[in-house]
């Protein structure tokens, strides 16, 4: 079983340098992609039922033990996060082949997107099951080193732009993470995540603090942390529709997973719980005001998949069962939920013509179906009653509640106060939504020329304006590789009860770093 | 743990030099910042190996206890690499970037959907213009030869058929093509 845990990453890279080879054959190139991942997919399950049923499992490369040599840990959570991966990797790709079909390969170089995508896989999957802090880096920079390219793909001046922004700011945060790994090593002689555990429970206060923020500052520019996340909606939304998708779903998560690692293993001991419900509560509501005032859709989005950032932070603030619970059960909905959109935006793009809500109209006449393929996740993110998204806010609110109630942890009303804003979050992504909803599928045809209406009137268009192209039919492939993902977030709120269960267990192995640690080390720590 | 001040400071005149550096608009610039910068963390890492000893290759003879910490210094050279990586594509950025800007509003144009489409029609009625061009040429020419063959064969027998002869040239030219 074992054997089976580096091949989440082996696959996707020897599939990348096949693909590379194959650059000439485009039909193989997709087909070897496709079954690359899929096999990705099937592995992670695997991995995931065999370690809900252990404790979890561990691989010591080239047989080094475990603090110098390179350890592979893979527990509930990074289980989870690699099966949920591994499933929007897939959904995207084949959403991809559609459009690439379709477009003739006009628009983009496709012989080097194969490729870099399965890079981009390989990263994401090392950065889950990274047993040390130095090959979380190594997965940060494969997976970055891929998202640099795939972001500026086709190299057109919008895009260049867009890039140089997202590869200062990763450059930066890359070298912040570098940096904090230094220090850390100095401090503490090592990188392996679980003997960081112990160790640095025995530093001085002041010093597991400083070193605590050397780090969460690099992992908070990744997973877009309110004073760190200004780069993400102005990056994000020029690349590809399903390079957007994958960003959004994919990108910031691994950093909310280093997140949730060095505060529930690494620096379990020092506590900062009232910054991150601070941070959480900051991040929802700047998040949301600023979706509230543009006018494209795709940019709306990013600023949503900022402010819902915020919800996770909050659920790693409480540091409690339920809140941690939750806050995995919220990853999983948030990853599955954002690609669905980004998707759908892609949709929106071929049938409106546009991603402006001034040159969107007359949709759900033109494309019924893409009306419900958008209705459905924007209603999920929302938070509304049937869907994960209002399961997973309930519990992160019943989780403060909880804590709150308990007189432990940070003050009361500051987890009052960002329940509240996680409340008024939720409601004004309705309204933005609903709104876009509105105006770009509800109002005719021939009520755009010269509308005017308190809702449009502070809006922003995207800095580079509001594009138009012509209008295309949707290609099948594309539409269904929409349709699961809508179909696969819906079988979140199905599973609801089995799934939470899962993250409920996950939440108690995090809870508890000697699990962890008893992990790495079966024989106790020499 | 002992560390030498030299590359202290080193370290810390590199990470001011380069943020300094990095703070500034050009893009170049901005990389030349990232490799003082990240040339620092990589000696901040060696720093962190503490004082050095032997190198780090145990056989008979050898103390453990003298031998320089490997593990710092594996950690520089894989950081290296992918600082060199990064910086290959900064450098193709940048010459990309360059580019656009060089071209002006032309350049940000170039790879446009509809731009390229157009251009793209363009090219290919270009091709096929010049490919008629090339035909009707060729057909001129052979009428001109077959003519001045008509004319030297029917020269005796000049009659009024200079009216007729557009439409039958027209004729022929189209079934050539």
């Amino acid at each position: 079983m074992t054997a089976l845990v580096p091949l989440v990453v082996l696959l996707p890279l020897l599939g990348a340098a096949a693909t590379l080879v194959l650059g000439r054959n485009r039909r193989v190139q997709l087909w070897l992609s496709v079954a690359v991942l899929a096999a990705v997919a099937v592995i992670a399950s695997v991995l995931l039922f065999a370690v809900d049923a252990t404790r979890g499992l561990v691989v010591y490369i080239g047989d080094w033990d475990a603090p110098f040599g390179i350890t592979l840990v893979v527990d509930r959570l990074s289980a989870i996060l690699l099966v949920i991966s591994a499933i929007m990797l897939l959904g995207v790709l084949v959403y991809s082949v559609g459009q690439g079909v379709a477009d003739r390969h006009r628009e983009t170089p496709v012989s080097i997107f194969y490729p870099t995508y399965l890079i981009l896989a390989a990263g994401i999957c090392n950065a889950f099951i990274a047993g040390d802090l130095f090959n979380l880096y190594v997965g940060f920079e494969i997976l970055l080193s891929a998202s640099y390219v795939l972001l500026t793909l086709g190299g057109t001046g919008e895009r260049i732009r867009a890039g140089v922004t997202y590869i200062v700011v990763s450059l930066v945060s890359s070298l912040f993470f570098l940096g904090a790994i230094a220090l850390i090593y100095g401090a503490t002689g090592t990188a392996n995540i679980a003997q960081l555990s112990v160790r640095i429970a025995e530093l001085p206060q002041d010093v597991q603090l400083l070193l605590h923020l050397a780090l969460i500052t690099a992992f908070g520019i990744k997973a877009a942390v309110f004073p760190l996340s200004f780069w993400l909606p102005d990056s994000y939304p020029t690349a590809p529709a399903p390079v957007t998708a994958v960003f959004a779903g994919l990108l910031t998560k691994v950093g909310v997973y280093a997140l949730i690692r060095s505060e529930m293993t690494i620096f379990a001991e020092n506590d900062l719980t009232t910054m991150y419900l601070v941070l959480g509560g900051l991040t929802m509501l700047v998040g949301i005001l600023g979706a509230l005032a543009q006018a494209d859709i795709k940019r709306l989005l990013s600023f949503t998949l900022v402010s819902h950032i915020g919800y996770m932070l909050f659920g790693i603030g409480l540091a409690s069962e339920l809140g941690i619970a939750a806050t995995v059960y919220y990853v999983v909905h948030h990853i599955t939920v954002q690609t669905a959109l980004f998707l759908t935006t892609g949709l929106i793009e071929r049938v409106g013509g546009a991603t402006s809500v001034n040159r969107l109209s007359g949709l759900l006449a033109a494309s019924p179906f893409v009306a419900i393929l958008f209705f459905i996740p924007a209603l999920n993110l929302g938070g509304i009653p049937p869907f994960s998204g209002f399961i997973g806010k309930v519990g992160l609110f019943l989780g403060g509640a909880e804590v709150a109630g308990s007189g432990e942890g940070p003050a009361p009303w500051v987890i009052w106060a960002v329940v509240g804003a996680g409340a008024a979050t939720s409601l004004l992504t309705l309204y933005a939504l609903t709104r876009f909803w509105n105006l770009a599928f509800w109002r005719g045809r021939d009520e755009l020329e010269g509308y005017e209406s308190f809702l449009v009137e502070s809006m922003q268009e995207a800095p580079e304006g509001a594009t138009v192209t012509e209008t295309r039919t949707a290609p099948v492939l594309m539409l269904a590789a929409t349709v699961g993902l809508v179909a696969f977030s819906l079988l979140l709120t199905v599973l609801a009860g089995p799934l939470f269960d899962l993250s409920s267990r996950a939440a108690t192995n995090l809870l508890d770093p000697a699990v962890y640690v008893n992990l790495v080390f079966p024989g106790g720590i020499r | 743990m002992t560390g030498s001040l030299t590359l202290v400071a080193l370290v810390a005149v590199m990470f001011g030099a380069g943020i300094y550096v990095m703070l500034e608009r050009s893009l170049t610039r901005v990389l030349i910042g990232f490799l003082l910068v990240g040339n620092a963390v990589n000696l901040l890492i060696y720093v962190m190996s503490g004082a050095p000893g032997l190198a780090p290759v145990l056989y008979d003879g050898v103390d453990p206890d003298e031998i320089s910490d490997p593990l710092p210094q594996v950690f520089m050279l894989t950081a290296i690499v992918i600082n060199l990586g990064i910086t290959a594509f900064m450098l193709a950025l940048i010459y990309r970037s360059w580019w656009l800007a060089r071209l002006g509003d032309r350049g940000d144009l170039v790879d446009d959907d509809r731009d390229e489409r157009e251009s793209g029609e363009g090219a290919a009625d270009v091709a096929r213009s010049s490919r008629l061009d090339d035909t009707a040429i060729l057909d001129i020419l052979e009428q001109s030869d077959e003519e001045y063959e008509e004319r030297g064969s029917e020269a005796s027998a000049r009659t009024g058929r200079d009216g007729a002869d557009p439409a039958d040239r027209a004729d022929r030219g189209g079934d050539r093509r």
